[in-house]
């Protein structure tokens, strides 16, 4: 069984190719980590899978349906939702709404329904209002309930990016870099954070410099180099591969 | 080649040169300052209209075409340091307004200071057609021409061997990284709007002597080098020059061939043609947003 | 009572009252011809709005549209004897069909990209009517019948008052309710960021091109307003100078902000008409206030003033 399966794909920035004859598999229900150092391609590789770049060549499967030519909305109907590197915070809304954009595909986007602000359309916003409050006490934003987006500080904005896309109610959350910017307890946080997803049936991708955060949550690994497969397996089975240490990992197994 | 069609030729070129000039201003103060400055055809009005006041008021030819092109530079660097400077960082569209503001201003300041007639400018060296091919070419048209590639090719000298030159190319390709390399991006500012406005006030006064100067003659001067700029996708000066040829002559050959009534709205057609196929204009390429 | 303070409720109370007071303020005809332009501009604005102040959309030609508005209820009436409300029906109409297929392309565009095009669209719209003399009359423009509807005819400046009154606040209640509302909220996030709202499902051109729409055909529906209330239009109220003068009303009310949309197009409106006894200087002075305000007032009077007053309450609660 798989959900997501990316056979040869590529993508290339005019010369430089960026990914490179990239084939791989990712099963539901696991945690998938993909590694490697700066400028490897992961962001990339993530931005081919949700649909915001064009793959120069390959083809990507979700769900048993070829989705390498669905616009990025096509394919969060599909099950796909991520988080940004680059935090992507609706900055000109409140954190709330931000969630509640997060289940547009859940309520009612019809015209003429929220033109006249039919009872219908009320009642579906006030039902997930209640359940995006439940979603940011989940990730640890009670706080920020009533906040304005603009007047977050840099965690809580990456807590309310996961908030929002788990609102998308995924079948496999990509992370981008989920710990970039955290302090040590933050990590650990997010670490039984992205158990807990996990063990609600969300297979989770997790693009992430913090080993100690990769090694902890992730079932499998890929390694990623110069946009070409370096290594897949196990945590085991990477930390004791030849190639990923020599390229990668590096003495004492721990990068940055 | 028919007679018809070189003179159709050599007014376009002529007209398109004007639209480089312009469009260069554009493009030189958007790469300083990602600011699209609406009173850049202001500048063209401001130069001839303050020669030909000076003109008329007995000031020597040269020394008053020199003056009103000076005037416009220093109406540049004003508008710079009073109107966009305070408003570093405000939205795209708030400087679109504080610049249409400025354009605005300076015409009314234009009117009030010199009336709202139209007033014309004796020709560089007099009005005897050159006769090429059956065409006849003013000899005016040759010296936009003529000063358009010494423009040109100083422009190249200037950003490609001069240290302010090399600082606002930089600037161009990431201010960050040239503000932590030293450049002064501020002074850079400045510079682009004194040399988008030299650009403006020579061709400013070159045409003077073609169109007649009034008020409001730089409203879609402006425009349509704000459609040359574009075209070549912005912030792209060799594009700018292109985009302003290929305006210019487009609009000559329509006027002669087809309809001179909608001679102004060919700009606009080929803009929204160009756009619609080449989101990023003929030389912008196609950018990938990154996130 | 919290609840009344919300602008859909509070802000819209607060906007008819003060259509509805107005009357009792207002001296004479001219001054009731200028709160009629102040309500027909607002109600533009508040449709402009949602495009850039929501969506992040700049357009730099719905002039255009209102125009194209003006113009069809003008022809349609004046020369094919059609019904007001039916000319001013199928103006809207066609502006929605245009709008439609024009956006799917521009709306592409972005930034300056989107600006140019729109400005292009503009003037084209303006060329097109000055040059088409057979129909439009040209520059010189032409009459319009008055608005006949229902056996009656609108006419005199209470009976206009009373209309354009009507219509904005019809028009800014359902702007109030389509920004609280899923739709609402998918503009909103287009305008915050493209790609993260196109990954919660949003789809972005389709939302993009509908608030294109919305607001084109709420300008059509003011210009055939104006039109009849003018009695006479020319190719003027395409021309980019007018369209420019939309934005800055949106821009300098505060972007959104649907009431600053109101507050901008009456500042603007009155603007030129106190400036009357600066004569020659108007246009200086006009510009002038231009970009003081857009430097020093950058979010918009609205947004700022609103800023102050909480601060103000903040500080007096501390
Ligand atoms: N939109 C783009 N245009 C041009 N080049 C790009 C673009 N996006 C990515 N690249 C290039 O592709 C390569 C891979 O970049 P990518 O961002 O995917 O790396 P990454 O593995 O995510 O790195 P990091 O760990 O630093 O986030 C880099 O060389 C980058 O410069
Ligand atoms: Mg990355």
């Amino acid at each position: 069984m798989t959900l997501l399966r990316v056979e040869h794909l590529s993508k290339s920035f005019g010369p430089s190719s960026a990914i490179e004859n990239l084939s791989f598999a990712i099963s539901p229900g696991t945690i998938h980590s993909i590694i490697g150092p700066n400028g490897a391609g992961k962001t990339t590789l993530f931005n081919l899978i949700s649909g915001l770049y064009r793959p120069t060549s390959g083809t990507i499967w979700f769900d048993d349906a070829d989705i390498t030519a669905l616009p990025p909305h096509r394919r969060a109907r599909c099950g796909l939702s991520r988080t940004f590197q680059n935090l992507q915070v609706f900055l000109n809304l409140s954190a709330l709404d931000n969630v509640m954009v997060g289940y547009h595909l859940a309520c009612d986007g019809r015209f003429l329904p929220s033109l006249l602000r039919l009872p219908s359309v009320v009642r579906r916003d006030r039902d997930y209002r209640e359940q995006a409050v439940a979603l940011m006490r989940f990730v640890g934003l009670e706080a920020f309930v009533d906040a304005a987006a603009d007047a977050m500080p840099y965690g809580a904005l990456k807590r309310l990016e996961l908030a929002r896309a788990l609102a998308v109610q995924p079948k496999m959350l990509l992370l981008d870099e989920p710990a970039a910017g955290l302090n040590p307890k933050e990590t650990a946080e997010l670490d039984f954070l992205i158990q807990q997803i996990a063990a609600q049936g969300i297979t989770v991708v997790l693009v992430e410099h913090d080993m100690r955060l990769v090694w902890s949550v992730s079932n499998h690994i890929l390694v990623l180099d110069h946009g070409r497969k370096l290594a897949e397996g196990t945590g085991w089975e990477i930390r004791h591969n030849e190639d990923v240490v020599a390229a990668y990992l590096g003495e004492g197994g721990r990068h940055r | 080649m028919s007679a018809d069609f070189l003179q159709f030729l050599f007014s376009g070129i002529t007209q398109g040169a004007c639209y480089a000039l312009v469009g260069l201003g554009f493009s030189i103060i958007y790469n300083a300052s990602q600011v699209i400055n609406f009173a850049q055809g202001e500048f063209v009005m401001i130069a001839g209209m303050a020669a030909v006041a000076l003109i008329d008021a007995g000031a020597p030819f040269v020394l008053a075409l020199a003056a009103g092109v000076a005037l416009t530079v220093v109406v540049g660097v004003a508008l710079e340091k009073f109107a966009i400077e305070p408003a570093r960082n405000a939205s795209v569209v708030t400087l679109i307004i504080i610049t249409i503001g400025a354009s605005i201003f300076l015409r009314g300041a234009a009117e009030l200071l010199g009336g709202r007639g139209f007033r014309s400018m004796p020709a560089f060296s007099g009005n005897e057609p050159i006769v090429i091919g059956g065409a006849a070419l003013l000899p005016q048209s040759l010296w936009v021409l003529g000063v358009t590639v010494v423009i040109i090719f100083a422009l190249g000298r200037f950003f490609n061997s001069t240290m302010h030159g090399k600082a606002m190319l930089a600037t161009a390709y990431n201010p960050v990284m040239a503000q932590l390399m030293g450049i002064n991006t501020r002074l850079v500012l400045s510079l682009s709007f004194a040399l988008a406005a030299l650009l403006g006030g020579i061709a400013g006064v070159l045409i003077a002597p073609l169109s007649l100067t009034y008020s409001t003659v730089g409203v879609m001067l402006g425009l349509k080098g704000f459609c040359a700029a574009i075209l070549g996708g912005l912030g792209k000066p060799m594009g700018a020059i292109a985009g302003g040829l290929l305006v210019g002559v487009s609009e000559a050959m329509t006027a002669g061939y087809l309809s001179s009534a909608y001679k102004d709205a060919v700009a606009f057609v080929i803009i929204l043609v160009v756009l619609v196929v080449l989101p990023g204009g003929l030389f912008g390429g196609r950018s990938v947003e990154r996130v | 009572m919290a609840s009344l303070w919300q602008p859909r409720t509070g802000g819209l109370l607060a906007l008819a009252g003060v259509v509805a007071g107005l009357p009792l303020i207002l001296p004479n005809a001219f001054y009731y011809d200028v709160a009629i332009l102040v309500g027909i501009n607002a109600t533009v604005c508040v449709g402009l709005n949602l495009l850039i102040g929501y969506a992040g959309q700049i357009s730099l030609g719905h002039a255009g549209f209102f125009a194209l508005g003006a113009y069809a209820s003008a022809i349609l009436t004046g020369d094919h004897g059609w019904p007001p409300l039916a000319a001013l029906a199928a103006g809207a109409v066609g502006v929605g069909v245009l709008s439609f297929v024009l956006a799917q392309p521009i709306l592409k565009l972005k930034g300056h990209y989107l600006a140019m095009g729109t400005l292009g669209l503009g003037i084209i719209i303006s060329i097109v009517l000055n040059q088409e003399a057979g129909l439009t009359g040209g520059p010189d423009g032409m009459p319009v019948p008055s608005l006949r509807a229902l056996g009656h005819t609108v006419a005199g400046e209470h009976a206009w008052y009373a209309l354009v009154g009507l219509v904005l606040i019809v028009s800014v209640w359902l702007t109030l309710n389509l920004i609280d509302s899923p739709v609402g909220r998918a503009l909103q996030a287009v305008h915050g960021s493209e790609s993260a709202a196109a990954l919660t499902g949003v789809d972005v051109i389709r939302y993009k091109v509908l608030v294109f729409v919305v607001s084109a055909v709420l300008a059509s529906l003011a210009g055939s307003l104006f039109a009849h209330y003018a009695g006479f239009i020319t190719p003027a109220e395409a021309s980019f100078a007018r369209s420019i003068e939309l934005v800055t009303m949106v821009v300098l009310g505060g972007m959104a902000s649907t009431f600053g949309a109101v507050v901008g197009a009456a500042v603007l409106t009155i603007l030129p008409q106190a400036l009357t006894a600066f004569q020659d200087f108007k246009m200086l002075v006009f510009g002038a206030v231009l970009m003081g305000t857009m430097i020093f007032l950058r979010k918009g009077l609205v947004p700022t003033l609103a800023g102050l007053i909480r601060n103000r309450m903040r500080s007096g609660r501390a």
